[in-house]
């Protein structure tokens, strides 16, 4: 007799907990065969505002962390990936309804684009700042700092890869995210939340939620104590809407992208979600 | 005459030859404006200097028009060797006529001939000279080899300082490669116009550099133009936020540079001779008409009453008065609006229960005045802690530890630029690690240089101005294939290598339809 599986409830992933949705509601995922994979919490508003409250409560520590400390940290979650290569690539093979070797190829891409972000932690500082020779007695730096909360809207077309090519780059100047999940591919990042959560990353630090994008990402969009919105997976919603209520509070703003370059590693993704600082001292021999 | 009185100095106009009306500089020329011209007046006397065209809509389009040309088939083709030699003779010739341009500046605008002999024209000439060198060193920009220009600027200055943010936009776009159309402010225009001259007798190639007058409405139709590939502003964060949503949904990159309301913070160990120049510097340096001036004095509680009190000593030694007097401290506020502005939230100040203290100094019967103003007791929720005033007000605030003083600095929707001022070290590196703020001046305050990048935080903007981070504000990635460093990218995509590495790798990513840029599309064709 073949043993009765237990199937898995798939929540949101805020503050480093796992709560269903305030709502109460969830949709069902679907296999890429139509048959039904899992019930995924469908996120509201509030659930929007619960984890930007997290993420902005969890901006100080990270961001206040060594890059060193960082960068180990955020490797650390590339070994736990690893790890369990077998769960993501199964996931990925149901879900989006292709072979084994596309599926651990995906997972194989996603690991190390993680490790490739994570080497930059200790690094981008010195490749993105600058000592300025300014024409008088003063000492002057230019440094990158992380922005704050960045909400992101991660590529739709893709379990694994997408979201971690989109929040890895945020998190490696010690941004807290927000990342609304693929409304179609969700299983995978909420299994990464199960990752990050059994990790060093502080709890706060990666906030997941799954549901609608279309539903959620105005209202993060619109959230004043959100300091930056990616776009990238935003291409199929009314984004320029969204551009728009992000301007109200002046908020960093990256663009949708597609096609087989969309969310590719680049510097210029942690750029974007960084400030320069410049700070100037008097010299003096006094 | 006390030890504080002057004779009268004034710098002469006669080095002077200005014309009764100007037109707008469109394709190397000067041509009449479709719209009302207007007249551009000295704020410390009210008297017209000149008429100034005004560009409507067409005026825009035929000014946008002559910056693509000029990208298409002259600029974007020139050798960084060339480009940099234009903008080099352009520093030289700015350096030639620095007299001229400082009467002309203090005149339109009203401040000091000090400051503009001695700080605003010297900053234009080093912004060029700065930004000449760069031309032809662009793979060093930070964006991997081979970055590219971005098409045709638009620049929209403020009055604060007229030609030194002309320079501020103009001479990275130009280093970059780019064409630009600038409006400067229409209570300013002055130096903007000589500048044209300038660029005349430098030779630029017609079409590099357009320079339209006009009001808010010219301003809004050159930011929103189809033909425009950068938006660079200095100006509100109000108007920021409108050029913002306007821009949404385009290709568009922009720079804004907006408001501010910085903290100036005063430990009880600093040199307090120093800080009190410091503080006067900070927010009564061209009549506190600064988007970084330290108009929110944070002042260590043990130390309040003797620094208020060097303050209002300092302050009451200040000359008012005609802008063109070499002695004077303290111009002519820009404008009756301006005016009006500050007093009604000096008003609010008193009104929500702040002392207001007013330094003792003649006001001149004709033009706009304000004297130097201190208010002390202000609370943190007060109109004078949150809104940025832009005039010689200033607010005092106390804290009794690093973190009051790091969260009140921090409690403003601004994060333009801080000042700190102690004696120890480590304290200067700790608080400037804590303060959100783009621009951090430790025992010092309102320095500018060319190589030192400028902007700000949070509503006060995004992008820089100065150095190489400006340069890139300029300036795009090469195409994916097209750059032998690409990892090296700093403001773009890095490289596919990661992907390419594994085809198999990213087998569903193009399944999505094209992004919805439906706005965008009916733009395109108008473009390049």
């Amino acid at each position: 007799m073949s043993r009765l599986a237990v199937p898995k409830t798939y929540k949101l992933y805020i503050g480093g907990a796992f709560p269903r949705s305030e709502s109460g509601r969830t949709y069902e995922v679907l296999a890429a065969d139509g048959s039904f994979l899992a019930n995924a919490a469908l996120a509201s508003r509030k659930d929007a505002r619960d984890a930007v409250v997290a993420a902005r409560a969890a901006v100080s520590g990270w961001s206040g962390a060594t890059a060193y400390n960082r960068g180990q940290v955020l490797y650390r979650i590339a070994e736990l990936l690893e790890g369990r290569r077998a769960q993501f690539v199964a996931e990925i093979e149901e879900a989006e309804g292709v072979t084994r070797a596309v599926a651990s190829a995906q997972v194989g891409e996603a690991i190390d684009r993680w490790v490739w972000y994570a080497g930059w932690a200790d690094k981008f500082a010195q490749v993105a700042g600058n000592a300025n020779p300014v024409a008088g007695p003063y000492f002057n730096i230019s440094v990158p700092e992380p922005t704050g909360v960045v909400a992101i809207v991660v590529p739709q077309d893709s379990s694994l890869l997408g979201f971690v090519s989109a929040v890895a780059p945020a998190l490696v100047a010690g941004n807290a995210v927000v990342a609304v999940a693929s409304e179609r591919f969700p299983l995978s990042a909420i299994s990464l939340a199960e990752v990050l959560a059994t990790s060093d990353v502080p709890k706060g630090v990666v906030n997941v939620l799954t549901g609608s994008p279309a539903e959620i990402a105005p209202w993060l969009a619109s959230h004043a104590d959100v300091n930056a919105l990616d776009l990238v997976g935003a291409g199929a919603l009314d984004w320029i809407s969204l551009e728009v209520d992000a301007a109200d509070t002046l908020k960093r703003v990256l663009r949708p992208e597609s096609g087989p370059d969309a969310a590719a590693p680049a510097l210029g993704r942690i750029a974007a979600f960084t400030e320069t600082k410049t700070v100037w001292h008097t010299k003096s021999l006094r | 005459m006390s030890f504080l009185d002057y004779a009268p100095a004034p710098e002469s106009r006669a080095i002077l030859s200005l014309r009764d009306s100007y037109g707008l500089f469109i394709d190397g020329e000067f041509v009449d404006g479709r719209g009302e011209p207007f007249q551009t007046i000295s704020p410390a006397t009210e008297e017209r200097i000149a008429m100034i065209a005004n560009a409507n809509p067409a005026d825009v389009d035929a000014a946008v028009a002559a910056a693509r040309r000029a990208y298409d088939r002259t600029w974007s083709k020139m050798s960084g060797r060339d480009r940099g030699k234009y903008l080099f003779r352009i520093a030289r010739l700015v350096q030639e006529r620095a007299r001229e341009l400082a009467v002309a500046e203090s005149l339109d605008n009203g401040k000091p001939i000090k400051e503009s002999r001695d700080v605003d024209v010297p900053l234009v000439a080093a912004w060029f000279f700065y930004y000449a060198g760069w031309a032809d060193k662009l793979d060093h920009a930070g964006l991997g080899a081979n970055p590219r220009s971005l098409g045709v600027a638009a620049q929209v200055i403020p009055w604060n300082f007229p030609l030194l943010m002309l320079a501020w936009k103009i001479a990275p776009a130009l280093a970059a490669g780019n064409t630009v159309v600038l409006k400067p402010a229409e209570t300013t225009p002055l130096t903007a116009l000589i500048f044209a001259e300038i660029l005349q007798q430098a030779e630029l190639p017609a079409g590099v550099v357009n320079i339209i007058t006009g009001a808010g409405d010219t301003g809004a139709a050159l930011v929103s133009h189809e033909g425009v590939d950068k938006v660079a502003f200095t100006g509100s964060t109000g108007v920021g936020r409108a050029i913002a949503k306007q821009v949404a949904g385009t290709d568009k990159k922009v720079t804004l540079e907006l408001g501010g309301k910085a903290a100036n913070i005063v430990f009880d160990d600093a040199p307090i001779d120093q800080a009190v120049e410091g503080i006067v510097n900070g927010i009564f340096f061209n009549q506190g008409h600064v988007c970084c001036a330290g108009s929110r004095l944070l002042v260590q509680e043990n130390i309040h009453d003797e620094v208020v009190e060097r303050l209002k000593l300092r302050l009451s030694t200040l000359r008012l008065g005609d802008p063109l007097d070499k002695n004077t401290d303290i111009g002519a506020i820009n404008s009756k609006e301006q005016l009006e502005r500050i007093r009604t939230l000096s008003d609010i100040g008193e009104a929500e229960g702040a002392e207001r203290w007013t330094a003792p100094c003649e006001i001149p019967e004709n033009g706009f005045w304000f004297a130097p103003t201190i208010f002390t007791g202000v609370q943190t929720s007060s109109r004078i802690a949150r809104d940025e005033i832009f005039g010689p007000v200033l607010s005092v605030l106390t804290f009794r530890t690093p973190a009051e003083a790091i969260a009140k600095a921090n409690n403003t929707p601004y994060g333009l630029s801080a000042g700190i001022w102690t004696d120890k070290g480590s304290r200067i590196l700790a608080v400037a690690d804590q303060l959100r703020a783009g621009v951090i001046w430790a025992n010092t305050f309102n320095r500018f240089d060319p190589a030192s990048p400028f902007g700000g935080y949070k509503e006060s903007g995004y992008g820089r101005e100065g150095g190489r981070h400006g340069l890139g504000a300029y300036l795009a990635p090469a195409p994916i294939g097209q750059s032998s460093t690409s990892h090296a990218a700093i403001s773009g995509r890095a490289s596919t290598a990661a992907v390419e590495a594994d085809a198999s790798a990213p087998a569903k990513r193009s399944r999505t339809a094209k992004p919805a840029r439906t706005l965008k599309n009916a733009t395109k064709g108008s473009k390049r």
